[in-house]
Protein backbone atom coordinates (compact mmCIF):
# COMPACT_ATOMS: atom_id res chain seq x y z
CA UNK A 1 0.00 0.00 0.00
CA UNK A 2 0.95 3.26 -1.03
CA UNK A 3 2.25 5.85 1.82
CA UNK A 4 2.75 8.71 -1.49
CA UNK A 5 -0.14 10.77 -2.58
CA UNK A 6 0.34 13.05 -5.66
CA UNK A 7 0.97 17.15 -5.19
CA UNK A 8 -1.70 19.01 -4.57
CA UNK A 9 -0.47 21.42 -7.32
CA UNK A 10 1.41 21.63 -10.41
CA UNK A 11 4.39 23.25 -10.64
CA UNK A 12 4.03 26.89 -12.04
CA UNK A 13 6.98 27.18 -15.09
CA UNK A 14 8.48 30.46 -15.55
CA UNK A 15 6.47 31.31 -18.70
CA UNK A 16 3.22 30.60 -16.64
CA UNK A 17 3.97 32.47 -13.70
CA UNK A 18 4.82 35.32 -16.43
CA UNK A 19 1.70 35.49 -17.33
CA UNK A 20 -0.48 35.41 -14.03
CA UNK A 21 1.91 38.20 -13.31
CA UNK A 22 0.66 39.79 -16.74
CA UNK A 23 -3.10 39.21 -15.93
CA UNK A 24 -2.41 40.91 -12.05
CA UNK A 25 -1.03 43.70 -13.90
CA UNK A 26 -3.76 44.38 -16.50
CA UNK A 27 -6.07 44.29 -13.46
CA UNK A 28 -4.37 46.58 -11.75
CA UNK A 29 -4.04 49.34 -15.10
CA UNK A 30 -7.78 48.61 -15.87
CA UNK A 31 -8.00 49.70 -11.85
CA UNK A 32 -6.41 52.79 -11.93
CA UNK A 33 -7.79 53.67 -15.59
CA UNK A 34 -11.25 53.72 -14.01
CA UNK A 35 -10.19 55.60 -10.86
CA UNK A 36 -10.70 53.13 -7.87
CA UNK A 37 -9.87 54.55 -5.04
CA UNK A 38 -10.28 53.04 -1.71
CA UNK A 39 -10.23 56.52 -0.29
CA UNK A 40 -13.29 57.32 -1.74
CA UNK A 41 -15.05 53.99 -1.22
CA UNK A 42 -14.31 54.68 2.48
CA UNK A 43 -15.42 58.14 2.75
CA UNK A 44 -18.73 57.13 0.23
CA UNK A 45 -20.96 55.55 3.25
CA UNK A 46 -21.77 58.60 4.99
CA UNK A 47 -22.49 60.31 1.47
CA UNK A 48 -24.47 57.39 0.67
CA UNK A 49 -26.62 57.78 4.26
CA UNK A 50 -26.98 61.23 3.77
CA UNK A 51 -28.61 60.78 0.16
CA UNK A 52 -30.73 57.72 1.40
CA UNK A 53 -31.82 60.08 4.86
CA UNK A 54 -33.21 62.72 2.14
CA UNK A 55 -34.26 60.39 -0.25
CA UNK A 56 -36.16 58.07 2.36
CA UNK A 57 -39.75 58.01 2.90
CA UNK A 58 -40.40 57.81 -0.52
CA UNK A 59 -42.91 60.18 -1.94
CA UNK A 60 -46.14 58.34 -2.00
CA UNK A 61 -48.28 60.69 -2.70
CA UNK A 62 -50.86 59.79 -4.90
CA UNK A 63 -50.69 62.04 -7.61
CA UNK A 64 -47.00 61.85 -7.77
CA UNK A 65 -48.26 57.73 -7.89
CA UNK A 66 -50.80 57.68 -10.20
CA UNK A 67 -48.04 60.36 -12.38
CA UNK A 68 -45.47 57.40 -12.03
CA UNK A 69 -47.48 54.74 -12.14
CA UNK A 70 -49.15 55.94 -15.64
CA UNK A 71 -45.19 56.05 -16.85
CA UNK A 72 -44.19 52.71 -15.80
CA UNK A 73 -46.78 51.19 -18.09
CA UNK A 74 -45.58 53.52 -20.93
CA UNK A 75 -42.33 51.99 -19.70
CA UNK A 76 -43.83 48.47 -20.38
CA UNK A 77 -45.68 49.32 -23.23
CA UNK A 78 -42.41 50.19 -24.90
CA UNK A 79 -40.62 47.22 -23.89
CA UNK A 80 -43.44 44.62 -24.49
CA UNK A 81 -43.53 46.30 -28.30
CA UNK A 82 -40.15 46.52 -28.85
CA UNK A 83 -39.47 43.31 -27.78
CA UNK A 84 -42.08 41.58 -29.44
CA UNK A 85 -41.88 43.21 -32.90
CA UNK A 86 -37.57 42.56 -32.56
CA UNK A 87 -38.75 38.65 -31.74
CA UNK A 88 -40.61 38.33 -34.68
CA UNK A 89 -38.26 40.36 -36.79
CA UNK A 90 -35.39 38.33 -35.34
CA UNK A 91 -36.41 34.82 -37.02
CA UNK A 92 -35.71 35.61 -40.89
CA UNK A 93 -32.82 36.71 -40.12
CA UNK A 94 -31.43 34.34 -37.82
CA UNK A 95 -32.60 32.38 -40.90
CA UNK A 96 -30.31 34.30 -42.96
CA UNK A 97 -27.32 34.08 -40.51
CA UNK A 98 -27.56 30.46 -39.54
CA UNK A 99 -24.51 28.49 -41.32
CA UNK A 100 -26.20 25.87 -43.81
CA UNK A 101 -29.99 26.65 -43.66
CA UNK A 102 -31.05 28.75 -46.24
CA UNK A 103 -28.70 30.89 -47.30
CA UNK A 104 -25.31 31.02 -48.47
CA UNK A 105 -21.94 31.69 -46.45
CA UNK A 106 -21.24 34.96 -47.65
CA UNK A 107 -24.94 35.74 -46.84
CA UNK A 108 -24.55 34.20 -43.18
CA UNK A 109 -21.67 36.37 -42.93
CA UNK A 110 -22.50 39.91 -43.72
CA UNK A 111 -25.81 39.29 -41.59
CA UNK A 112 -23.89 37.88 -38.64
CA UNK A 113 -21.90 41.28 -39.05
CA UNK A 114 -24.35 43.16 -38.76
CA UNK A 115 -26.09 41.27 -36.02
CA UNK A 116 -22.42 42.11 -34.20
CA UNK A 117 -22.88 45.55 -35.03
CA UNK A 118 -26.71 45.93 -33.46
CA UNK A 119 -25.45 44.18 -30.64
CA UNK A 120 -22.23 46.16 -30.06
CA UNK A 121 -23.87 49.68 -29.66
CA UNK A 122 -25.72 50.39 -26.76
CA UNK A 123 -29.25 50.87 -26.48
CA UNK A 124 -28.93 53.82 -25.07
CA UNK A 125 -27.09 55.33 -28.28
CA UNK A 126 -29.86 53.27 -30.44
CA UNK A 127 -32.28 56.09 -28.71
CA UNK A 128 -30.09 59.06 -29.24
CA UNK A 129 -30.25 57.78 -32.83
CA UNK A 130 -33.96 56.92 -33.01
CA UNK A 131 -35.20 60.39 -30.94
CA UNK A 132 -33.14 62.41 -33.82
CA UNK A 133 -35.08 60.55 -36.54
CA UNK A 134 -38.85 59.98 -35.47
CA UNK A 135 -38.47 62.67 -32.49
CA UNK A 136 -39.05 63.08 -28.80
CA UNK A 137 -41.35 60.38 -27.19
CA UNK A 138 -42.19 56.48 -26.49
CA UNK A 139 -41.76 55.55 -30.27
CA UNK A 140 -37.95 56.10 -30.18
CA UNK A 141 -37.63 54.25 -27.51
CA UNK A 142 -39.52 51.43 -29.06
CA UNK A 143 -37.53 51.63 -32.20
CA UNK A 144 -34.27 51.30 -30.05
CA UNK A 145 -35.70 48.50 -28.35
CA UNK A 146 -36.82 46.68 -31.45
CA UNK A 147 -33.12 46.85 -32.68
CA UNK A 148 -31.65 45.78 -29.75
CA UNK A 149 -33.45 42.93 -29.62
CA UNK A 150 -32.95 41.56 -33.40
CA UNK A 151 -29.64 42.38 -32.36
CA UNK A 152 -29.24 39.75 -29.65
CA UNK A 153 -32.33 37.27 -30.76
CA UNK A 154 -30.91 37.21 -34.44
CA UNK A 155 -27.43 35.89 -33.23
CA UNK A 156 -28.90 33.59 -30.83
CA UNK A 157 -31.55 31.97 -33.06
CA UNK A 158 -29.29 31.65 -35.34
CA UNK A 159 -26.95 29.67 -33.00
CA UNK A 160 -29.59 27.69 -31.86
CA UNK A 161 -31.04 26.67 -35.22
CA UNK A 162 -27.38 25.72 -36.03
CA UNK A 163 -27.15 23.71 -33.16
CA UNK A 164 -30.85 21.39 -33.69
CA UNK A 165 -30.18 18.08 -34.47
CA UNK A 166 -30.19 17.32 -38.11
CA UNK A 167 -31.48 14.09 -38.30
CA UNK A 168 -35.31 15.36 -38.53
CA UNK A 169 -34.39 18.08 -41.32
CA UNK A 170 -32.19 15.25 -43.20
CA UNK A 171 -35.44 12.64 -43.19
CA UNK A 172 -37.45 15.48 -44.52
CA UNK A 173 -35.26 16.73 -47.20
CA UNK A 174 -35.41 12.97 -48.14
CA UNK A 175 -38.54 13.36 -48.83
CA UNK A 176 -38.19 16.15 -51.61
CA UNK A 177 -39.22 19.13 -49.17
CA UNK A 178 -37.66 22.29 -50.10
CA UNK A 179 -35.14 23.88 -47.47
CA UNK A 180 -37.80 26.57 -46.57
CA UNK A 181 -40.62 23.58 -45.95
CA UNK A 182 -37.46 21.30 -44.02
CA UNK A 183 -36.31 24.50 -41.86
CA UNK A 184 -39.90 25.16 -41.02
CA UNK A 185 -40.90 21.73 -40.18
CA UNK A 186 -38.13 20.45 -38.67
CA UNK A 187 -35.28 23.25 -37.90
CA UNK A 188 -37.77 25.79 -35.97
CA UNK A 189 -39.62 23.74 -34.23
CA UNK A 190 -36.41 21.72 -32.50
CA UNK A 191 -35.29 24.75 -31.50
CA UNK A 192 -38.62 26.50 -30.24
CA UNK A 193 -37.48 25.91 -26.44
CA UNK A 194 -34.42 28.03 -27.09
CA UNK A 195 -36.59 30.47 -29.01
CA UNK A 196 -38.90 31.04 -25.91
CA UNK A 197 -36.34 31.33 -23.57
CA UNK A 198 -34.26 33.46 -25.31
CA UNK A 199 -37.28 35.79 -25.82
CA UNK A 200 -38.39 35.72 -22.85
CA UNK A 201 -34.90 36.55 -21.50
CA UNK A 202 -34.99 39.27 -24.28
CA UNK A 203 -37.84 40.57 -22.60
CA UNK A 204 -36.43 41.05 -19.22
CA UNK A 205 -33.55 42.85 -20.94
CA UNK A 206 -36.41 45.14 -22.88
CA UNK A 207 -37.86 46.27 -19.32
CA UNK A 208 -34.87 46.42 -17.92
CA UNK A 209 -33.62 48.96 -20.55
CA UNK A 210 -36.54 51.20 -21.22
CA UNK A 211 -36.66 52.30 -17.50
CA UNK A 212 -33.61 54.31 -18.47
CA UNK A 213 -34.09 55.21 -22.23
CA UNK A 214 -36.31 58.09 -20.91
CA UNK A 215 -32.59 59.70 -19.67
CA UNK A 216 -32.63 60.68 -23.05
CA UNK A 217 -36.10 61.84 -23.82
CA UNK A 218 -37.35 58.19 -25.46
CA UNK A 219 -40.22 57.57 -23.23
CA UNK A 220 -41.04 56.06 -20.31
CA UNK A 221 -39.83 56.17 -16.70
CA UNK A 222 -36.38 57.55 -17.16
CA UNK A 223 -37.45 60.52 -17.49
CA UNK A 224 -38.99 61.04 -14.16
CA UNK A 225 -35.80 59.43 -12.44
CA UNK A 226 -33.99 62.20 -14.37
CA UNK A 227 -35.44 65.08 -13.48
CA UNK A 228 -35.93 63.92 -9.64
CA UNK A 229 -32.28 64.14 -9.41
CA UNK A 230 -32.12 67.53 -11.44
CA UNK A 231 -34.47 69.39 -8.92
CA UNK A 232 -33.14 66.99 -5.78
CA UNK A 233 -36.58 65.98 -5.16
CA UNK A 234 -34.75 62.42 -3.99
CA UNK A 235 -38.15 61.25 -2.25
CA UNK A 236 -39.64 61.07 -5.68
CA UNK A 237 -36.47 59.47 -7.78
CA UNK A 238 -36.81 56.96 -4.95
CA UNK A 239 -40.06 56.33 -5.69
CA UNK A 240 -39.63 55.46 -9.08
CA UNK A 241 -35.83 53.53 -8.20
CA UNK A 242 -38.30 50.85 -6.18
CA UNK A 243 -41.20 51.09 -8.83
CA UNK A 244 -38.34 50.05 -11.31
CA UNK A 245 -36.82 47.25 -9.09
CA UNK A 246 -40.16 45.98 -8.24
CA UNK A 247 -41.37 45.96 -11.54
CA UNK A 248 -38.44 44.29 -13.66
CA UNK A 249 -37.94 41.72 -11.10
CA UNK A 250 -41.52 40.83 -11.01
CA UNK A 251 -41.19 40.79 -14.75
CA UNK A 252 -38.20 38.04 -14.36
CA UNK A 253 -40.26 35.58 -12.04
CA UNK A 254 -43.24 35.87 -14.40
CA UNK A 255 -40.51 35.42 -17.52
CA UNK A 256 -39.35 32.16 -15.50
CA UNK A 257 -42.83 30.92 -14.77
CA UNK A 258 -43.53 31.21 -18.07
CA UNK A 259 -40.72 29.63 -19.37
CA UNK A 260 -41.14 26.50 -16.86
CA UNK A 261 -44.67 26.27 -17.78
CA UNK A 262 -44.32 26.24 -21.58
CA UNK A 263 -40.89 24.48 -22.45
CA UNK A 264 -40.36 22.83 -19.23
CA UNK A 265 -37.13 21.73 -17.81
CA UNK A 266 -35.94 21.38 -20.88
CA UNK A 267 -33.36 24.04 -22.95
CA UNK B 1 -35.52 -20.16 -50.42
CA UNK B 2 -35.97 -19.47 -46.80
CA UNK B 3 -36.43 -23.31 -45.67
CA UNK B 4 -33.64 -23.19 -42.88
CA UNK B 5 -35.28 -20.05 -40.74
CA UNK B 6 -37.82 -21.88 -38.16
CA UNK B 7 -38.13 -18.78 -36.56
CA UNK B 8 -41.84 -17.91 -36.27
CA UNK B 9 -40.76 -14.58 -37.50
CA UNK B 10 -39.32 -16.57 -40.09
CA UNK B 11 -42.50 -18.16 -41.43
CA UNK B 12 -44.64 -15.17 -41.79
CA UNK B 13 -42.44 -13.45 -43.44
CA UNK B 14 -41.88 -16.64 -46.02
CA UNK B 15 -45.21 -16.11 -46.41
CA UNK B 16 -45.39 -12.48 -47.07
CA UNK B 17 -43.19 -13.38 -49.25
CA UNK B 18 -45.26 -16.08 -51.17
CA UNK B 19 -48.13 -13.55 -50.98
CA UNK B 20 -46.01 -11.09 -52.47
CA UNK B 21 -47.74 -9.40 -55.89
CA UNK B 22 -46.11 -9.91 -58.80
CA UNK B 23 -43.98 -6.40 -59.33
CA UNK B 24 -46.25 -4.20 -61.75
CA UNK B 25 -42.81 -3.03 -63.86
CA UNK B 26 -42.17 -6.84 -64.80
CA UNK B 27 -44.58 -6.27 -67.23
CA UNK B 28 -43.50 -2.73 -68.28
CA UNK B 29 -40.82 -3.52 -71.16
CA UNK B 30 -39.54 -6.60 -72.38
CA UNK B 31 -36.09 -7.08 -73.82
CA UNK B 32 -34.45 -8.13 -76.88
CA UNK B 33 -35.82 -12.03 -76.83
CA UNK B 34 -39.06 -11.15 -75.16
CA UNK B 35 -38.27 -12.06 -71.96
CA UNK B 36 -40.10 -8.93 -69.20
CA UNK B 37 -37.39 -6.68 -68.44
CA UNK B 38 -37.88 -5.04 -64.95
CA UNK B 39 -36.93 -1.03 -64.95
CA UNK B 40 -33.70 0.01 -63.12
CA UNK B 41 -35.00 2.12 -60.20
CA UNK B 42 -31.08 2.30 -59.03
CA UNK B 43 -27.85 2.38 -61.05
CA UNK B 44 -24.55 3.29 -59.38
CA UNK B 45 -21.89 3.19 -61.41
CA UNK B 46 -18.17 3.00 -60.14
CA UNK B 47 -19.14 5.02 -57.34
CA UNK B 48 -16.64 6.54 -55.29
CA UNK B 49 -16.86 9.01 -51.97
CA UNK B 50 -13.98 10.93 -50.31
CA UNK B 51 -14.75 12.83 -47.38
CA UNK B 52 -12.04 15.66 -46.67
CA UNK B 53 -9.69 13.59 -48.71
CA UNK B 54 -10.25 10.20 -46.98
CA UNK B 55 -11.63 7.40 -49.22
CA UNK B 56 -14.85 6.32 -47.80
CA UNK B 57 -15.65 3.58 -50.63
CA UNK B 58 -14.72 3.48 -54.50
CA UNK B 59 -15.78 2.28 -57.60
CA UNK B 60 -18.76 0.85 -56.22
CA UNK B 61 -21.40 -0.71 -58.80
CA UNK B 62 -24.50 -2.67 -58.86
CA UNK B 63 -28.60 -1.94 -60.24
CA UNK B 64 -30.95 -2.50 -58.25
CA UNK B 65 -34.57 -3.17 -60.43
CA UNK B 66 -37.97 -2.33 -59.24
CA UNK B 67 -39.83 -4.04 -56.25
CA UNK B 68 -36.57 -5.80 -55.63
CA UNK B 69 -35.38 -6.05 -51.99
CA UNK B 70 -31.50 -5.28 -51.51
CA UNK B 71 -29.79 -5.46 -48.02
CA UNK B 72 -26.01 -3.71 -47.80
CA UNK B 73 -24.16 -5.01 -45.49
CA UNK B 74 -20.78 -3.80 -43.73
CA UNK B 75 -19.00 -3.54 -40.84
CA UNK B 76 -19.11 0.16 -39.00
CA UNK B 77 -17.65 3.07 -41.37
CA UNK B 78 -17.24 0.87 -44.35
CA UNK B 79 -19.98 3.47 -46.03
CA UNK B 80 -23.53 2.57 -46.28
CA UNK B 81 -25.22 4.97 -44.39
CA UNK B 82 -22.67 7.30 -47.24
CA UNK B 83 -23.59 4.96 -50.46
CA UNK B 84 -27.32 5.68 -49.05
CA UNK B 85 -27.23 9.25 -49.24
CA UNK B 86 -25.35 8.89 -52.37
CA UNK B 87 -28.33 7.10 -54.08
CA UNK B 88 -30.84 9.78 -52.99
CA UNK B 89 -28.76 12.79 -54.00
CA UNK B 90 -28.20 13.91 -50.43
CA UNK B 91 -24.82 13.84 -50.69
CA UNK B 92 -23.08 14.43 -54.40
CA UNK B 93 -20.43 11.57 -55.30
CA UNK B 94 -17.10 11.92 -55.29
CA UNK B 95 -16.56 9.79 -59.15
CA UNK B 96 -18.75 7.95 -61.04
CA UNK B 97 -22.19 7.87 -61.41
CA UNK B 98 -25.72 7.81 -59.42
CA UNK B 99 -28.84 7.25 -62.34
CA UNK B 100 -32.21 7.16 -59.75
CA UNK B 101 -35.34 6.45 -61.27
CA UNK B 102 -33.78 6.94 -64.88
CA UNK B 103 -32.41 10.26 -64.51
CA UNK B 104 -28.44 10.94 -63.27
CA UNK B 105 -28.86 12.54 -59.82
CA UNK B 106 -24.97 14.36 -60.84
CA UNK B 107 -26.78 16.45 -63.55
CA UNK B 108 -30.13 17.47 -62.80
CA UNK B 109 -31.34 20.26 -61.58
CA UNK B 110 -32.43 21.04 -57.98
CA UNK B 111 -35.47 21.70 -58.30
CA UNK B 112 -35.72 17.65 -60.75
CA UNK B 113 -33.30 15.58 -57.61
CA UNK B 114 -36.31 17.27 -54.94
CA UNK B 115 -39.07 15.65 -57.53
CA UNK B 116 -37.35 12.20 -57.55
CA UNK B 117 -36.86 12.45 -53.57
CA UNK B 118 -40.47 12.90 -53.57
CA UNK B 119 -40.53 9.28 -55.02
CA UNK B 120 -38.49 7.73 -52.36
CA UNK B 121 -38.87 6.74 -48.63
CA UNK B 122 -36.77 7.34 -46.23
CA UNK B 123 -36.67 5.71 -42.89
CA UNK B 124 -33.41 6.06 -40.07
CA UNK B 125 -32.01 4.49 -37.49
CA UNK B 126 -33.18 6.97 -35.37
CA UNK B 127 -36.75 7.75 -36.28
CA UNK B 128 -35.65 11.48 -37.04
CA UNK B 129 -39.43 12.68 -36.22
CA UNK B 130 -39.83 16.22 -35.00
CA UNK B 131 -39.99 16.04 -31.32
CA UNK B 132 -42.64 18.63 -30.65
CA UNK B 133 -45.23 17.98 -32.99
CA UNK B 134 -47.55 15.59 -32.88
CA UNK B 135 -47.72 12.22 -34.52
CA UNK B 136 -50.18 13.20 -37.29
CA UNK B 137 -48.38 16.33 -38.74
CA UNK B 138 -44.43 14.47 -38.62
CA UNK B 139 -47.02 12.28 -41.11
CA UNK B 140 -48.70 14.77 -43.26
CA UNK B 141 -44.65 16.53 -43.26
CA UNK B 142 -43.86 13.09 -45.48
CA UNK B 143 -46.02 14.70 -48.31
CA UNK B 144 -43.50 17.94 -48.38
CA UNK B 145 -41.70 16.64 -51.18
CA UNK B 146 -44.94 16.16 -53.54
CA UNK B 147 -47.21 19.38 -52.18
CA UNK B 148 -45.31 21.61 -50.69
CA UNK B 149 -46.60 24.34 -49.13
CA UNK B 150 -47.34 26.14 -45.56
CA UNK B 151 -50.26 24.23 -45.78
CA UNK B 152 -48.64 21.07 -45.19
CA UNK B 153 -46.18 22.24 -42.25
CA UNK B 154 -48.66 21.09 -39.70
CA UNK B 155 -51.85 18.79 -39.91
CA UNK B 156 -53.83 21.62 -38.58
CA UNK B 157 -53.58 23.30 -41.90
CA UNK B 158 -53.01 20.14 -44.58
CA UNK B 159 -56.07 19.78 -47.28
CA UNK B 160 -58.33 16.93 -46.19
CA UNK B 161 -56.73 14.71 -48.55
CA UNK B 162 -53.98 15.01 -47.03
CA UNK B 163 -55.04 14.55 -43.69
CA UNK B 164 -56.72 11.69 -45.26
CA UNK B 165 -53.75 10.24 -46.30
CA UNK B 166 -51.90 10.67 -43.48
CA UNK B 167 -54.37 8.69 -41.32
CA UNK B 168 -54.36 5.89 -43.54
CA UNK B 169 -50.71 5.49 -43.13
CA UNK B 170 -51.12 5.91 -39.83
CA UNK B 171 -53.85 2.92 -39.41
CA UNK B 172 -51.75 0.93 -41.91
CA UNK B 173 -48.59 1.05 -39.26
CA UNK B 174 -51.47 0.72 -36.11
CA UNK B 175 -51.03 3.88 -34.95
CA UNK B 176 -54.26 5.71 -36.06
CA UNK B 177 -55.30 6.01 -32.13
CA UNK B 178 -51.58 7.91 -31.84
CA UNK B 179 -52.52 10.80 -34.46
CA UNK B 180 -52.88 13.49 -31.90
CA UNK B 181 -50.01 12.46 -29.43
CA UNK B 182 -46.72 14.35 -29.43
CA UNK B 183 -44.11 12.35 -31.09
CA UNK B 184 -41.68 12.68 -28.11
CA UNK B 185 -44.22 11.39 -26.09
CA UNK B 186 -44.13 7.83 -28.49
CA UNK B 187 -42.11 4.59 -27.42
CA UNK B 188 -38.99 3.68 -29.57
CA UNK B 189 -40.97 1.23 -31.51
CA UNK B 190 -43.95 3.52 -31.74
CA UNK B 191 -41.75 6.18 -33.15
CA UNK B 192 -39.97 4.04 -35.60
CA UNK B 193 -43.07 2.61 -36.97
CA UNK B 194 -44.67 6.54 -37.05
CA UNK B 195 -41.58 6.78 -39.07
CA UNK B 196 -42.32 4.39 -41.52
CA UNK B 197 -46.09 6.17 -42.32
CA UNK B 198 -44.05 9.17 -42.73
CA UNK B 199 -42.16 7.19 -45.48
CA UNK B 200 -44.97 5.46 -47.23
CA UNK B 201 -47.35 8.15 -46.72
CA UNK B 202 -46.56 9.50 -50.47
CA UNK B 203 -46.93 6.22 -51.94
CA UNK B 204 -43.33 6.11 -52.54
CA UNK B 205 -41.55 3.73 -55.71
CA UNK B 206 -38.74 3.44 -53.74
CA UNK B 207 -38.16 2.52 -49.68
CA UNK B 208 -34.72 3.35 -48.39
CA UNK B 209 -34.31 2.29 -44.75
CA UNK B 210 -30.89 2.95 -42.64
CA UNK B 211 -30.43 0.49 -40.15
CA UNK B 212 -34.07 0.83 -39.18
CA UNK B 213 -34.14 -1.45 -35.95
CA UNK B 214 -30.86 -0.49 -34.80
CA UNK B 215 -32.26 1.45 -31.51
CA UNK B 216 -34.98 -0.96 -30.65
CA UNK B 217 -34.89 -3.67 -28.73
CA UNK B 218 -34.47 -7.24 -30.78
CA UNK B 219 -38.74 -7.65 -30.30
CA UNK B 220 -39.33 -4.27 -31.13
CA UNK B 221 -36.90 -4.77 -34.39
CA UNK B 222 -38.63 -7.53 -35.48
CA UNK B 223 -41.89 -6.19 -35.60
CA UNK B 224 -40.55 -3.16 -37.39
CA UNK B 225 -38.76 -5.08 -40.01
CA UNK B 226 -41.87 -7.12 -40.81
CA UNK B 227 -44.52 -4.19 -40.87
CA UNK B 228 -41.79 -2.14 -43.29
CA UNK B 229 -41.43 -5.18 -45.56
CA UNK B 230 -45.02 -6.24 -45.39
CA UNK B 231 -45.94 -2.82 -46.47
CA UNK B 232 -42.98 -2.60 -49.35
CA UNK B 233 -44.11 -5.64 -50.51
CA UNK B 234 -47.66 -5.56 -50.60
CA UNK B 235 -47.08 -2.16 -53.10
CA UNK B 236 -43.94 -3.47 -55.14
CA UNK B 237 -42.04 -0.82 -53.56
CA UNK B 238 -38.28 -1.35 -54.42
CA UNK B 239 -36.33 -1.58 -50.78
CA UNK B 240 -32.77 -0.98 -49.61
CA UNK B 241 -31.80 -1.14 -46.60
CA UNK B 242 -28.35 -1.36 -44.45
CA UNK B 243 -28.57 -3.84 -41.24
CA UNK B 244 -25.73 -5.08 -39.34
CA UNK B 245 -27.83 -8.21 -38.61
CA UNK B 246 -26.93 -10.91 -40.81
CA UNK B 247 -30.27 -12.90 -40.48
CA UNK B 248 -32.15 -9.73 -41.18
CA UNK B 249 -30.40 -9.10 -44.85
CA UNK B 250 -31.01 -12.69 -45.49
CA UNK B 251 -34.58 -13.03 -44.26
CA UNK B 252 -35.37 -9.76 -45.83
CA UNK B 253 -33.11 -9.50 -48.95
CA UNK B 254 -33.72 -10.56 -52.03
CA UNK B 255 -30.24 -9.83 -52.62
CA UNK B 256 -27.27 -8.80 -50.63
CA UNK B 257 -24.52 -6.10 -50.96
CA UNK B 258 -21.71 -6.30 -49.03
CA UNK B 259 -18.47 -3.43 -48.26
CA UNK B 260 -15.56 -4.03 -47.07
CA UNK B 261 -12.34 -1.83 -47.02
CA UNK B 262 -14.30 0.65 -49.08
CA UNK B 263 -15.28 -1.85 -52.16
CA UNK B 264 -18.14 -3.60 -52.97
CA UNK B 265 -17.05 -7.24 -51.89
CA UNK B 266 -20.12 -8.97 -52.04
CA UNK B 267 -23.38 -9.09 -54.72
CA UNK B 268 -25.39 -12.13 -54.56
CA UNK B 269 -28.64 -13.37 -54.07
CA UNK B 270 -29.81 -14.03 -50.74
CA UNK B 271 -31.02 -17.57 -51.28
CA UNK B 272 -27.01 -18.41 -52.33
CA UNK B 273 -26.04 -17.22 -49.40
CA UNK B 274 -24.91 -18.59 -45.76
CA UNK B 275 -24.43 -16.78 -42.38
CA UNK B 276 -20.71 -17.45 -42.93
CA UNK B 277 -20.45 -15.97 -46.01
CA UNK B 278 -21.14 -12.29 -44.14
CA UNK B 279 -19.33 -12.73 -41.61
CA UNK B 280 -16.36 -12.34 -43.57
CA UNK B 281 -17.27 -8.87 -43.95
CA UNK B 282 -17.25 -8.28 -40.41
CA UNK B 283 -13.35 -8.95 -39.89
Amino acid sequence: MTDATPPRYDRVSAVGFLGYAAGVALIVWCLNGAGFSLEKVTTSPPRFADFMSRAWPPNLEPSVLERLGWKMIETLQIAVAGAVIGVILSVPVALLAARGLVAGGWINQVTRTILGFLRAVPDIAWALVFVVAVGLGPFAGMLAIVVDTVGFCGRFFADDMEGTDKGPAESLAATGARKIDVVACATIPAAMPAFISTSLYALEKAVRSSTILGLVGAGGIGIELKVGFDLFDYPTAMTVILMIAVVVIGIEQISGWARNRIIGTER
Amino acid sequence: MRASHSSTTSLVTDLSLKSRPAPKTQVASTGALGVPVAPVDIEASCVSKTFAGTPIFSDVSFRLVRAEAVALVGANGTGKSTLLRCLMGLLPVSDGRVVLLGQDTGTTTHAALRGLRARIGLVSQKHNLVPRLSVLSNVVHGLLGQRPGLRHWSHRFAPEASRLDAMQALEKVGLADLALRRADRLSGGQSQRVAIARAIVGAPEILIADEPCASLDPAAGEDVMDLFFQLARENGVTVVFTSHHIDHALRYGDRVLGLAEGRLRLDATAASLKPADLRGLYD
